[in-house]
């Protein structure tokens, strides 16, 4: 039934009451531009997990949302394949407008009018999907801190890992390894973002490998051998793996110890 | 951000230029030396003859400090309050030495008896100078009651006119009664936060706040109320038990995708009442929310802190406690009623 002409919008805001005012306004734009609801999410979570399926084209985000805000949600969904285009959607965040002022990305204040509404929409059909590169920078300029998840995205789906239960992460080639006590996921971002974003929560003790200070327990000896040079191993709490420290990391690594024994 | 100065106006050295403060140090001196006289002789006359011999001693010392400090006072109130103080009794010693030296055998007190009765003298007066002006600065409180009164957060306010834009079309009388209490909880704000109110119009105002709060979040928001011991005829300060809902609100429903309990409890225990404001304690997520946030939260919490006690002095507490995953604040005030 649909035309193709439709645009496919994906409402994501924490209440009820703006929900029903922003589809009110979408249906009150029709003759200007028609659109439809492609679906909702009351949350960040729920946005996360609801959006790929749906087809949405359009995204109005709400930037402050539970579990997970708006600006968090659309640096993760930014690296869909099919990413949907954001309109962001704040009540009343100055270090978040001037980020997305800074970033060229598309905000409405709330109470949202219709005509910036279907202005925005426009917009946004025409430019299509958001640059990462200018979410994260507007994430780093709006002070949203660091993520609380790495996301692993699938074609049409993005599996969410929290960053409280990585234990280490580790380059190799294009992909980073992260390992969580229940498995691993492969994630394609570059190291040494992750070690700035994350600096302190990760401590790097190899070149290509990250680990999460909180969960170092101590350290173990390797005598040296014919093919290895003697060095230290970190050990780490709740998997029996463990990681070898370089030369040149092992001093700022031996001394993040005391302070996580209890 | 600009922040709310807590303490506008921290001691300092009152001002000897002023006549007033002049006036009060010479008779306080005076009337101390009196006192001394009169516990010193027991007949009238008697103490009449020590008091005016006395004077020989007290006022040298007592015009020459009044004159320096009419001179230094600028310099002086510059200073940090003890230090100003220390500077004083200093000059005051010195002074009294220099009289002591000065009349010789004429003197009828030893050095260290004079010195002693000069700097208690003067340690006196100016603990007197500073409660007076602590007790009688009216204005300087008012400015501060004003500054310190409550403000609403404008996120707040815009997601409530949001919401009732949202509620137009399809319950318009529901967005009426909410255009209603957006109304009174704004009147209330503006008002005059001076004078202190009843807790049932208090406890009205902040039934109407969260009733805004419920239609923003619906089933997210499930407040408890528990207000039937709550003396209604107290009196207390103007916007109080509002922020403290504001903030349950926002650090304990908002953040959580689930339900936020949030409990009301009103009494009275004897001549005290009893505010309590529990919330679910969320963990600090790492979101754009942080430090910011939380002292936010501090600011509100010490302004609420601070309009109480200059209502009640040090008769009121404000307490927090996070434990069990419940965020508590307790407010404790005498019971005053308007009859009292």
């Amino acid at each position: 039934m649909n035309a193709p002409a439709e645009l496919r919008v994906f409402i994501a805001d924490d209440e009820a009451p703006a929900r029903a005012r922003l589809k009110e306004l979408l249906a009150d734009v029709r003759a200007e531009i028609a659109t439809r609801v492609a679906g909702e999410a009351a949350n960040g979570l729920e946005t996360i997990d609801r959006l790929p399926g749906s087809g949405a084209q359009v995204l109005l985000l709400d930037i402050q949302m539970p579990g997970m805000g708006g600006i968090e949600v659309a640096r993760h969904l930014a690296r869909l394949e099919r990413a949907p285009a954001i309109v962001f959607v704040t009540a009343h965040d100055r270090h978040a407008v001037e980020a997305f002022e800074l970033n060229a990305l598309d905000y409405l204040m709330k109470p949202v009018r219709a005509g910036r509404l279907a202005a925005a929409l426009k917009k946004a059909q025409a430019a299509g999907p958001v640059a990462r590169e200018r979410v994260e920078s507007a994430g780093k300029l709006a002070n949203a801190g660091a993520r609380e998840f790495f996301s692993v995205t699938e074609r049409h789906r993005i599996a969410l890992v929290p960053v409280a239960e990585v234990l280490y992460l580790k380059a190799e080639l294009k992909y980073v390894t992260l390992r969580t006590r229940a498995g691993e996921h492969l994630i394609e971002e570059p190291l040494v973002n992750i070690e700035k974003e994350f600096a302190d929560r990760f401590i790097r003790v190899h070149r290509n490998c990250l680990v999460a200070r909180a969960a170092i327990r101590g350290f173990e000896r390797i005598a040296g051998s014919a093919d290895e040079e003697p060095h230290w191993n970190v050990v780490l709490d709740g998997i029996a793996e463990r990681l070898p420290v370089s030369r040149r990391q092992w001093p700022a690594v031996k001394s993040v110890l005391p302070e996580a024994r209890p | 951000m600009p922040s709310i100065r807590q303490n506008p106006h921290p001691d300092v050295l009152p001002d000897f230029r002023n006549l007033g403060v002049v006036a009060r140090a010479l008779v306080a001196v005076n009337l101390l030396g009196l006192g001394a006289a009169l516990v010193k002789e027991a007949d009238w006359l008697g103490a009449a003859d020590v008091f005016v011999r006395s004077t020989v001693l007290i006022e040298p010392p007592l015009l020459g400090t009044l004159a320096t400090l009419y001179v230094a006072s600028p310099l002086l109130r510059r200073l940090p309050y003890w230090l100003a103080c220390i500077v004083v009794v200093a000059l005051v010693l010195a002074l009294a030495a220099a009289t002591r030296a000065g009349l010789g055998q004429f003197a009828d007190v030893s050095l260290a008896r004079m010195l002693v009765l000069a700097a208690a003298s003067t340690v006196i007066v100016l603990a007197y100078l500073a409660l007076h002006r602590r007790a009688y600065s009216p204005a300087l409180a008012e400015a501060r009651l004003q500054a310190l009164q409550a403000r609403i957060r404008p996120h707040f306010l815009f997601n409530s006119l949001n919401a009732v834009l949202g509620l137009i079309r399809s319950d318009p009388r529901r967005a009426e009664r909410t255009l209603e209490d957006l109304a009174d909880l704004f009147r209330a704000l503006v008002s005059d936060g001076r004078s202190l109110v009843r807790l049932a119009d208090e406890i009205a105002l902040v039934e109407r706040y969260a009733a805004i709060e419920q239609l923003r979040l619906g089933s997210r928001l499930r407040m408890a109320w528990d207000l039937d011991q709550a003396p209604m005829d107290a009196l207390l300060p103007p916007l109080v038990l509002q922020p403290l809902l504001e903030n349950a609100v926002y650090h304990g429903v908002e953040p959580g995708t689930g339900i936020g309990d949030v409990l009301v409890r009103i009494e009275r225990a004897g001549d005290r009442v009893r505010v309590l404001v529990e919330n679910p304690l969320r963990p600090d997520s790492g979101e754009n929310k942080k430090a910011s946030v939380r002292a936010g939260n501090h600011m509100a919490l010490d302004n609420i802190r601070e309009r109480l006690m200059l209502f009640f002095d040090a008769e009121a507490k404000l307490v927090t406690r996070a434990a069990d995953g419940r965020y508590r604040v307790e407010i404790d005030i005498p019971y005053r009623t308007g009859r009292a």
